[in-house]
């Protein structure tokens, strides 16, 4: 299912008066892509996926998805960065939330829910609650959740932001290893570039305040890709453009002065 | 192998202090009631308390009591439970209704209600209904305060997840708001009962003709001093039975919780 973001922006009203958070950005996804969006803090990277999600409303423009698909299936499915679980739903009920919201039958559901958490593993942990869980465990039960309602796109918020580096370079592989059964469309925010490198097709950079798209950068890495892959001479050369392009803008936020 | 025989011994001792406590002073207190160096019409031995308590519960005369205070708490907390839990959750979730009654909350809240409690004879008269009354709006705000901070402090996240998978109204709130809320809420149902019990003792004491307050009354009246202490352990008996039922539902109904998963 592909996607367009046709010149969105967003201003909210705060005390200093209105504040742009995004400013005209335009940009479309097709079908089966992964995209990853990076950008430094407060860039409104956030806020571009929840306006995407129809959590909120974009100011001027708007999102247009090519309805090719006649199935009930829903639009989107976002995975929040952390805190997405419900604390008092065990993990199959969790898992199984989407389908819930959408009418299916108990027994139904449970039983691809079920299906879903035997193959990635957590079969052991189907009655556990959430806070029984380790932090990469429940990231892995979130991302399971939005799997399983087989949205027309997917859109995480940082999922493997609140891990430490080492959970989060399995997660990074674990993601691709769930995806590649399903080839969803995704929208995948982050600030860290490897991780942006190693999973997306395509690269969106955003600018800070007001958010906007500075620059659309393919990956041209053949699948199924290693962590090592990174230290490929192109790859390098790829990170450092990006990082160039995020450095002036993270130091800009910090008002750190830059020397010529 | 001896140091952990003795640890085990000293843990041992460590976990029964209290009951060592409770049980040292009682026969301190029976000694000195028994050799008249404390005025027994004050302090009676707390055998002779036991004796008289028995009787009165050989006679029939606890029970029925017990029975009067209980259906009439529970008439109380009743009505003042459902309606509290309802107007606390919809103001926790809607900054609408919270805006308007926040006034009223904040004015009534602070009133001690045994101070209104003649306010509600006037109304509704001397029967059993202003009693009921008084009980539910001691057991009424306790539950509205916290059910409604149980919604405040529920994450936004969770609200943007259930909206993000088309939840409705009535599913956000059968799942997410009500769910969210239990701990919180039943943290207030234990603060409700306890409320309600003071506030059924109380009115009692003021109005009844039956009932635990009412046996309290009479002992004092007649200068009963042992009655009246058997009849404040009942009370004491009844108050430390609902708080470990309460618990104990807690537990039941909130699994997922901190407080009950770390034990």
């Amino acid at each position: 299912m592909g996607l367009q973001c046709i010149e969105i922006s967003k201003k909210y009203k705060s005390r200093k008066g209105k504040v742009s958070a995004l400013n005209n950005v335009d940009f479309s996804i097709d079908e089966q892509e992964f995209v990853c969006i990076v950008g430094p803090s407060g860039c409104g990277k956030t806020t571009l996926l929840k306006i995407i999600a129809g959590l909120l409303r974009p100011s001027t423009g708007k999102i247009v998805l090519d309805e090719n698909d006649n199935s009930d299936r829903p639009r989107t499915a976002m995975v929040f960065q952390d805190q997405g679980l419900f604390p008092w739903m065990s993990v199959l009920d969790n898992v199984a939330f989407g389908l819930e919201m959408r009418g299916v039958d108990k027994s139904t559901r449970h039983l691809q829910a079920r299906e879903f958490i035997n193959r990635v593993g957590l079969g052991d942990f189907f009655q556990s609650y959430p806070n029984e869980l380790s932090g990469g465990m429940r990231q892995r039960v979130a991302i399971l959740r939005a799997f399983l309602t087989e949205p027309q796109i997917l859109l995480m918020d940082e999922p493997l932001a609140g891990l430490d580096s080492q959970t989060r370079l399995v997660m990074q592989e674990e993601l691709l290893r769930i995806w590649k059964d399903n080839r969803h469309t995704i929208i995948y925010v982050t600030h860290d570039i490897n991780e942006a490198i190693l999973l997306g097709d395509r690269i969106l950079v955003m600018s800070g305040r007001p958010g906007s798209l500075r620059a659309d950068i393919p990956i041209h890495l053949p699948r199924p890709r290693r962590r090592t892959d990174l230290n490929r001479l192109e790859i390098l050369d790829l990170y450092e453009k990006i990082w160039n392009m995020i450095e002036s803008e993270v130091k800009k936020e910090l008002r750190i002065v830059v020397e010529n | 192998m001896k140091t952990k025989r003795k640890s085990t011994f000293i843990k041992f001792i460590q976990s029964s202090m209290p009951s060592i406590y409770v049980l040292l002073i009682l026969s301190l207190w029976e000694g000195l009631a028994r050799s008249g160096t404390i005025a027994v019409l004050f302090f009676p031995s707390p055998s002779s308390i036991l004796t008289t308590l028995w009787h009165l519960i050989i006679s029939g005369e606890v029970f029925s009591n017990l029975e009067i205070s209980l259906v009439r708490m529970s008439w109380g907390i009743f009505f003042g439970l459902v309606p509290g839990v309802l107007l606390g959750l919809a103001m926790g979730w809607s900054n609408r209704i919270q805006k308007i009654m926040d006034p009223f909350i904040a004015a009534l809240h602070p009133i001690p209600k045994i101070a209104i409690f003649p306010l509600i004879m006037i109304i509704f008269g001397l029967g059993e209904i202003s009693k009921i009354v008084a009980i539910a709006i001691s057991a009424f705000f306790p539950m509205l305060i916290n059910s409604m901070a149980g919604v405040r402090q529920l994450t936004p996240v969770y609200f943007e997840v259930a909206k993000n998978y088309g939840a409705n109204r009535w599913k956000t709130f059968f799942r997410i708001v009500l769910p969210g809320s239990l701990p919180m809420i039943l943290a207030g149902a234990r603060i409700a009962f306890n409320m309600a019990l003071v506030i059924t003792i109380a009115v009692e004491l003021l109005t009844a003709r039956e009932g635990l307050g009412v046996m309290i009354w009479f002992a004092w009246e007649t200068l009963r001093t042992k009655e009246l202490y058997a009849t404040l352990v009942v009370i004491a008996a009844l108050g430390m039975g609902i708080n470990y039922l309460l618990q104990k539902a807690t537990a039941l109904m909130t699994p997922w919780h901190r407080s009950n998963s770390t034990e």
